[in-house]
């Protein structure tokens, strides 16, 4: 592979993107950048710190396994990103942004010209000024008001009323009044006042927005991607990167130990075990040999194996879990979200007012003018300015709180429901367990043990190596050098320390009583075993007992056996069932569902989607299959259980702060709608209101700040 | 009165220009790697070379 010189490049080069969690510190920024430019076959890297992302550009020659040597060649760990489909949602934010933006512009010209009238401006001066205000409201309304018009019309279309359909009433009717008066030389024009709610409300929307964005940055940073695809053998022996979707049929693909099946099939060479568990959640690995069936989504984990594909993509086992998810999702998206279930009360009721108010003016024998003007003054105090921050005003400050403790809330309806909650259902594997072998005896093991372990670990990709590894260097044990490291499949990992023969392999003799063993072998010394298994999160037992305090009662639905499930349940003393398939975890939450329960499911595994999608509110730790983490509301970091806890108690809080907004935000209406239905409110009343309703609703929500503690 | 009449036009521009100004850096990406920016800053180019 030649290098080029980016200079001479006049073809478009292909670029791939990147998550790399690891990456924290300004020199991480320019150990990728110019540490990858460095790399033969990548022209160019760019990071995005925000996202944690690289984009890498490269030759087309380069594939994804050379480009992720690439990366952790420069010392980073990186798992690449498919093109994913966020780039609307992204785009929609951008636009609230903008149309803000000219919202806020206007905002302040207007009110600059506003105050010049408020102060006395009379005669040609006033007029003046009403017609530059026209100048710049108009074309702001019609930019800024967008948003709002499209959603009011679409649920109109479809008989329905929201939020938008009184506010694009109003903008609507205040607008052209205020142009009428604006003609007629009137006192009285409200431009500033409608610009002003455009803003306030803009604000509320491209909050909601960016809180979306940015909890769906963090999750698909999170993502591994299991299995973007396979080695594949070709016609003459030679082998290709095949990504998963392009995978057909009939294709032999090698897979190594340490990875994931991308495609169903019939293994034809090689003897290995494979780790369903996030298939099935069962913990014990199943042996295969040839002629045994394999699904994708699967981990190889001892010795590399050629297996004959037979369903790729949308045949495969996964597939039928992914359809049955998404018939669970159906559920959550029929729930209507606290701001649109005030806005189903709150519309008809401001408009009742404002009608009865004009006809009340004209009964009492006023001017359909004069009492347009006061039923126009009455939408304009009324109009759900505060409303509209009431909600994601909290919502984004609560899910800041929760991001900065390692909790990623997907939106605030998640929030919403999560509140709500008041039975959780825990799956085992991954959940209540961490879902990955942890040694268990590394205490009885010497200092120099320990260093030779650690660097041997670090040579493998084997899941008990990397238990070791994770384990020794959360211990701060200092690696020892180690010379003329090769791994043998399905052996063990050997080396020379100090001139000594070190190894790490599959023990000799049959020392493993129950479960999973590795022996470390140094010359001339007794060899030491270490024993995994599964250990419970940290903080499981105390996250129980506190969802216990917050009025939840648990319960375990796993997939494993009842032996491997029976420990876990008495440990922390909950109720379980075992051996369940993806259908019957559905069924289980039917049922309480049914019961007039709301469930919330803490889940990670493939076989767990389900259940997570019907869930009426679902969390998932980060270790967490992708279909997990894509059909949960909620993702946590790190390995403690705890989060599990702090955000429905997080939740729970915004709700009650949501509540309080509302009553401030309503308390304000109380007193204004008087005054306006007298037809005492002039604009400048109007926009005191409004501006002030608002900052008392943002002061409130900002208590929230520390709602993760 | 004429006064008002330079002055009105002079503060409408100048907050055009901020609200293009604005729009210009939205699109040119400036604000999609905030916390990428502040550290860049940190990084001593010459070292790299």
């Amino acid at each position: 592979m030649t290098a080029v010189t980016p200079n001479r490049l006049l073809i478009e080069l292909p670029v791939a993107d990147f998550a790399v969690p690891g990456m924290r510190c300004a020199g991480c920024i320019s150990k990728l950048e110019s540490g990858l430019a460095l790399q033969p076959g990548i022209v160019n890297a760019r990071v995005n710190f925000t996202a944690k992302r690289v984009s890498v550009t490269h030759l087309p020659e380069m594939t994804m396994p050379q480009l992720l040597d690439a990366i952790s060649g420069v010392g980073f760990e990186a798992v690449a990103i498919s093109e994913n489909s966020g780039d609307a949602d992204n785009k929609e934010a951008k636009r609230l942004l903008k149309a803000m933006a000219v919202a806020g512009f206007a905002m302040m010209n207007i009110m600059l010209l506003s105050v010049s009238v408020w102060s006395g401006a009379t005669g040609v001066t006033r007029d003046l000024f009403h017609w530059l205000s026209a100048l710049i409201a108009l074309p702001t309304i019609a930019y800024s008001g967008q948003p709002f018009f499209r959603s009011a019309w679409s649920a109109l279309r479809k008989g329905r009323t929201n939020m938008d359909v009184p506010i694009s009433i109003g903008v609507t009717i205040t607008t052209a009044l205020s142009l009428y008066e604006t003609f007629t030389h009137g006192p009285h024009a409200y431009f500033d006042g409608v610009v002003m709610l455009l803003f306030f409300l803009l604000t509320g929307r491209w909050l909601d927005a960016v809180m979306r964005d940015r909890a769906r940055d963090g999750v698909s940073a999170l993502l591994k991607q299991t299995a973007a695809g396979a080695m594949v053998l070709q016609p003459g022996g030679k082998t290709a990167w095949i990504e998963a979707k392009a995978l057909e049929p009939d294709m032999v693909m090698l897979v190594a130990a340490g990875e994931r099946l991308a495609a169903d099939g019939i293994v034809t060479e090689g003897i290995s075990s494979f780790d369903l568990s996030l298939l099935t959640g069962e913990t014990t690995a199943q042996s295969v040999v040839v002629g045994s069936v394999v699904h994708a989504g699967t981990l190889n984990l001892d010795a590399p194996v050629h297996v004959h594909v037979t369903a790729a993509g949308a045949d495969t086992a996964i597939a039928d879990i992914a359809r049955l998810m998404e018939q669970a999702s159906q559920g959550k998206s029929l729930y209507v979200r606290v701001a649109d279930r005030a806005a189903r009360l709150y519309a008809p009721a401001v408009h009742t007012l404002a009608a009865l108010s004009f006809l009340g003016w004209m009964v009492a024998g006023a001017g359909w003018h004069e009492s347009l003007l006061v039923a126009v003054a009455v939408l304009i105090i009324t109009c759900p300015c505060a409303l509209g921050l009431a909600v994601p005003a909290a919502q984004i400050v609560v899910a800041g709180a929760l991001m900065r403790a390692g909790i990623l809330v997907k939106d605030g309806s998640a929030l919403e429901r999560l509140a709500e909650v008041d039975l959780a259902m825990f799956d085992k594997t991954g959940t209540l367990t961490m879902g990955r072998p942890t040694p268990t005896n590394l205490v009885d093991a010497s200092s120099e043990q320990k260093s030779v372990l650690l660097a041997l670990a670090r040579a493998s990709r084997h899941p008990l190596s990397e238990g070791i590894r994770r384990a020794l260097e959360g211990e701060g044990v200092a690696a020892a050098k180690i010379e003329q490291v090769r791994e043998v499949a399905g052996a063990g990992v050997y080396a020379t320390a100090d001139g000594r023969a070190v190894s790490l392999g599959r023990p000799d003799t049959e020392i493993s009583h129950d479960g999973l063993a590795s022996e470390l072998q140094i010359e001339g010394q007794p060899s030491f075993a270490a024993h995994f298994s599964d250990q419970l999160r940290p903080h499981a037992a105390a996250t129980l007992a506190e969802l216990q305090a917050l009025g939840l009662t648990s319960s375990i639905i796993s997939g494993d056996r009842a032996e491997s499930v029976g420990p876990v349940a008495r440990a922390l003393g909950i109720t379980a069932q075992t051996s369940m398939l993806p259908q019957e975890k559905l069924d289980a939450i039917a049922r309480q569902k049914a019961a007039g329960h709301k469930v919330l499911m803490v889940g990670d595994g493939l076989n767990d989607g389900p259940a997570l999608a019907a869930g009426y509110a679902s969390i998932a730790p980060a270790s967490a299959s992708d279909a997990g983490q894509n059909a949960a509301d909620v993702v946590f970091m790190g390995d403690a259980l705890t989060p599990v806890a702090t955000a429905i108690r997080a939740a729970r809080r915004t709700q009650h702060i949501v509540r309080q907004n509302f009553i401030l935000a309503i308390g304000y209406n109380v007193l204004a709608v008087p005054l306006a239905i007298a037809g005492y409110v002039t604009p400048l009343i109007a926009a005191a209101a409004m501006s002030g309703s608002s900052l008392v609703v943002v002061a409130n929500a900002l208590r929230l700040k520390n709602a993760a503690k | 009165m004429t006064g008002l009449a330079l002055l009105i036009p002079v503060a409408l521009g100048l907050g055009l220009l901020g609200l293009a100004g604005f729009f210009w850096s939205i699109k040119s990406g400036q604000f999609d790697d905030a916390d990428g920016a502040a550290l860049r800053i940190l990084i001593d180019e010459e070292d790299e070379l």
